[in-house]
């Protein structure tokens, strides 16, 4: 059994234990946990990196911009300016006489040289404690260039990775409903939330086409500034990653009376589910039609392929620890279609109705947990004997230290693993890592010894 | 003929006011690395939560082992009241899920920014744990916003050593006098290196700080919450008794260091060479090592420089005026350089984002013998470099650096060679060999046979035999 800090009890929970808590989130990570959240800075980064053709500059010392460099899957079909890293870089004199020059000259420098269609200036922890007035060096730059330059204001205390994803959807707002909505369709919706990991939007987006959606804009998902200012024009919001967008949704619902709707695309199940919901939503019967024959075309291809897999994985047990909960209730129903069980669940930034689903959703004896840590999880992964987990890099180490699978379902993936080709890439990625031979040599199965066997 | 290398700065380049793909991390990075390679420690960073995870998984990428780093995670309210209550919080966490016997940490950027004074913090939180079992306690000062991941990790290295160090502590493990070896930024490798040279010589060594097994560890049937291995506290503490320090790394020259400290308040003579990357710099290490111990050189060594040298004549006609950008932190670039130089290659363009103001002259130093002329640039990103290749029509061969290069290689249509830290694009980053007499005959293998394979790629006919 894992040590728990006595401040982090609350926020792990085992389904189906006597004195099941409600379990505790939403909170800043406790000093000395090490949590593997990120801050503020890096749900902004997150939600806005991958708008290729603006240029993205982190303001402040060296390193946020350096930790952030490609770091992402992200596909553009067109610019790559967002694969570029640019700072300010400040030094100490600027610490001491404030960044606010640097930051106008870098401006100035970096969009006569790539000619963007956006700057998004990203303030970190230091910005605001030496009183640069970021705003304002935002709005002149925007003005002598005629471009939207916006100020993020991710500094990296100010709050959790949630603050940050609200920072870069304020960001996203001021351009949203700048630009022309004629010809668009009434069938027409923005994508929101999908990062085009591995090209996983297209993918989407093919989808749409197929059924006879017109897609406005994908915000996020290979974005382009100049269909960001149309979004507003879309008769309908389908938003994944609930925890970054929804505030985006809700706030165009406000100001725009569009009517949004929470879908997921990981999973036979849920992929289903989120072209039918959007097909009954325009109420369009030729529409409905054809979303049946692509789902049923899609699943006709993929499912026999799955049904091999699941021979080998039955009764294998997983574990899952992302970024947001949303995406861990496809995870544990993709797992349950291939037979596995998850035995561990949690998230970096759940909330309570998420917990309360995921309780929902498992289970007996499924550990849920909100904002853990290496020491967590490693004692989860042994005591539960978990055959693959799956997550993010910073959780590969500890899964492959002890010798355990492992899935990246994480921003730097590079197989898509959304939609029904992407069900098809998890399984067999699940398969491979289950199935590798390794395991057997490793101290977890066989011990240390050389003896050699027969 | 022999002619010096000069600076070229013929055609300045634009002066770029924003940095543009960095070639360069920041100090608490190389700080935290520090702090993991001492036994049973913890690092810590005194400042938001971010850069505690940004870090860890940029050292994952690179070392693909566990990389615990713990953080005070500043909160709004702490940025303006002070992280006293934050850092007691998380040494005291820190403390009961680690057990460490130590914990060190290192500020950011906004804990240097906001003036925190850890010595009267730490001091504090040292007075209420008094009585109590308790980890040491080290600290570091590595705001961001000034030097690199390199300048932290010395920066740390010179800062435990003045922490810990006792005069007349003296390991019980030492029955000879020993050695202090303070090796600089290395690989896993290069560290288990500098220990097997320091046994085949007899001579009892504290390297520091020593990640070769802390990073670089055995898969396992538990999870251990601080990997074994690493400089021992009693070993640091110790440091002012050994019979002298050698350190690595040219462009050491302009910092204060661990060494230069024990030297000037210990009297612990300090001797400090480049890395020992490639003949002539490998050279100087034995001798060095021969004069400090007073034991010749093994012959296990001279053996792997007279295969490595007859490898050199094997090879030399595949690499002769061949061109070669070299970049990454200031004593690897120096150290390959070295390296390039001594088998005919031109090392066209040396460039690094840090900036020790030491980089023209080291290179100068080992590069008397290349004919033509080499380029050095220290501060530099990756977005310079591309201009300055282009602009000085420098046509390289190859690149040889860190996977940061990658991008450029690409775009220049060239290899890289993938060497130093990080590599994040390949396996077994941390384990190469750079250093010794073997470092350089792996090195020189991987130079030529990539320049080999781009040979025979890129021919109509594809010769079987080269």
């Amino acid at each position: 059994m894992a040590d728990i800090l006595r401040e982090r009890e609350r926020q792990v929970h085992r389904k189906g234990q006597a004195n099941a808590l409600p379990l505790d989130c939403e909170k800043q990570s406790v000093a000395g946990s090490v949590s593997q959240r990120a801050c503020v800075f890096c749900g902004s980064r997150v939600v806005l990196y991958p708008i290729a053709d603006a240029v993205h500059i982190v303001h402040g010392p060296i390193g946020c911009a350096s930790y952030t460099w490609d770091i992402r899957g992200a596909l553009s079909s067109g610019p790559e300016l967002h694969r570029l890293s640019f700072s300010t870089d400040l030094h100490e004199l600027d610490v001491v006489h404030g960044g606010e020059k640097k930051l106008y000259a870098a401006l100035c420098e970096l969009i006569d040289a790539h000619h963007p269609k956006a700057a998004f200036v990203y303030a970190t922890c230091i910005v605001g404690v030496i009183g640069d007035d970021v705003e304002a060096v935002c709005k002149r730059v925007s003005l002598e260039k005629g471009i939207p330059v916006l100020p993020v204001h991710s500094e990296g205390f100010k709050g959790t990775k949630k603050d940050g994803y609200r920072a870069a959807c304020d960001a996203l707002l001021q351009i949203v409903g700048t630009g022309p909505t004629e010809e668009i369709s009434p069938l027409s919706i923005n994508i929101l939330g999908d990062f085009n990991l591995a090209g996983e939007t297209w993918m989407i987006r093919d989808y749409y086409a197929r059924m006879g959606v017109q897609v406005v804009s994908c915000i996020t998902g290979d974005g382009r500034i100049d269909e960001i200012r149309r979004a507003h024009g879309a008769a309908l919001n389908v938003v994944q990653c609930s925890g970054s967008m929804t505030y985006l949704a809700k706030s165009m619902k406000e100001k725009y009376g569009i009517p949004f709707m929470r879908v997921s695309y990981f999973g036979v199940e849920d992929m289903s589910k989120s072209l039918y919901d959007v097909a009954r939503h325009f109420k369009d019967k030729e529409m409905l039609k054809r979303t049946q024959g692509i789902v049923r075309t899609e699943l006709e291809r993929i499912i026999p392929q799955l049904a091999e897999y699941k021979k080998a994985l039955q009764g294998k047990r997983a574990a899952i620890y992302v970024g947001g909960a949303f995406k861990a209730f496809s995870l544990v129903s993709a797992l349950r279609h291939l037979g596995m069980t998850t035995v561990m669940v949690g998230s970096q930034t759940g909330s309570k109705e998420d917990y309360g689903e995921l309780r929902e959703i498992c289970d007996e004896g499924t550990i849920i947990v909100d904002d853990s840590n290496p020491l967590e999880l490693s004692s989860f992964l042994e005591e539960k004997d978990v055959d693959v987990f799956i997550g993010g890099v910073k959780e590969r180490p500890i899964a492959y230290k002890l010798g355990i699978g492992f899935c990246d379902h994480n921003h730097e993936r590079k197989e898509a693993l959304a939609g029904f080709e992407g069900m098809l890439n998890f399984a067999r990625e699940v398969y491979g890592s289950v199935m590798s031979p390794v395991w057997q040599l490793t101290p977890r199965k066989r011990g240390n010894s050389l003896e050699v066997v027969k | 003929m022999s002619s010096q290398p000069r600076a070229t700065n013929r055609v300045p380049p634009p002066n770029w006011v924003s940095t543009r793909n960095p070639c360069k991390a920041c100090a608490p990075l190389g700080a935290a690395l520090v702090m993991r390679g001492i036994a049973g420690a913890v690092p810590f960073l005194h400042g938001s939560q971010g850069c505690a995870t940004y870090m860890r998984r940029y050292l994952i990428s690179h070392f693909r082992e566990p990389m615990d780093i713990a953080t005070s995670g500043f909160s709004e309210a702490t940025t303006i009241f002070g992280g006293g209550a934050n850092l007691r919080q998380g040494l005291q966490n820190v403390t009961s899920q680690y057990h460490p016997e130590l914990i060190g940490i290192a500020t950011t950027c906004l804990t240097e920014t906001i003036g925190e004074d850890m010595h009267g913090l730490l001091h504090e939180y040292r007075k209420m744990k008094e009585g109590t079992p308790s980890p040491a306690l080290v600290h570091v000062s590595t705001p961001s916003y000034t030097g690199t991941h390199i300048d932290g990790f010395h920066d740390a290295v010179r800062s435990v050593v003045e922490q810990l160090a006792e005069a007349g502590a003296t390991p019980s493990a030492y029955v000879d006098r020993f050695l202090n070896m303070f090796p600089g930024m290395v690989s896993t490798e290069d560290l288990r290196f500098l220990k097997d040279v320091a046994k085949d010589f007899a001579v009892p060594v504290t390297l520091f700080p020593d990640y070769s097994e802390t990073l670089d560890g055995p898969s396992m049937e538990k999870y251990e919450k601080i990997p074994e291995g690493g400089t021992t506290i009693a070993q640091l503490r110790a440091t002012p008794s050994a019979k002298a320090s050698l350190e690595l790394g040219r462009t050491l020259r302009t910092k204060n260091t661990a060494a230069s400290y024990l030297q000037e308040h210990f009297n612990v003579p300090a001797k400090r060479i480049g890395l020992p990357i490639g003949v002539h710099e490998t050279d100087i290490f034995f001798a060095a090592m021969e004069k400090l111990t007073g034991h010749k050189t093994p012959d296990k060594y001279r053996e792997e420089r007279g295969r490595l040298i007859d490898a050199y004549v094997d090879g030399h006609k595949y690499l002769f005026g061949k061109r070669a950008i070299v970049f990454g932190d200031e004593d690897m670039v120096v150290g390959l350089t070295s390296l390039l130089a001594e088998i005919g290659v031109i090392p066209v363009l040396c460039a690094s984002g840090g900036k020790s103001g030491a980089l023209a002259r080291s290179i100068a130093e080992v590069t008397t013998h290349v004919r033509g002329t080499v380029a050095v640039r220290d501060g530099v990103d990756f977005m310079t470099m591309a201009e300055e290749t282009q602009m000085k029509d420098l046509k390289p061969d190859f690149l040889i650096g860190s996977s940061k290069g990658a991008k450029l290689a690409r775009e220049l249509r060239v290899p890289l060679i993938r060497v130093g830290f990080p590599i994040h694009d390949r396996v077994g980053g941390q384990r190469i060999l750079h250093l010794g007499y073997r470092g350089a005959q792996q090195l020189f293998d991987l130079v030529v046979n990539t320049l080999l394979e781009v040979k025979q790629d890129s021919s109509s006919i594809g010769y079987s035999y080269l």
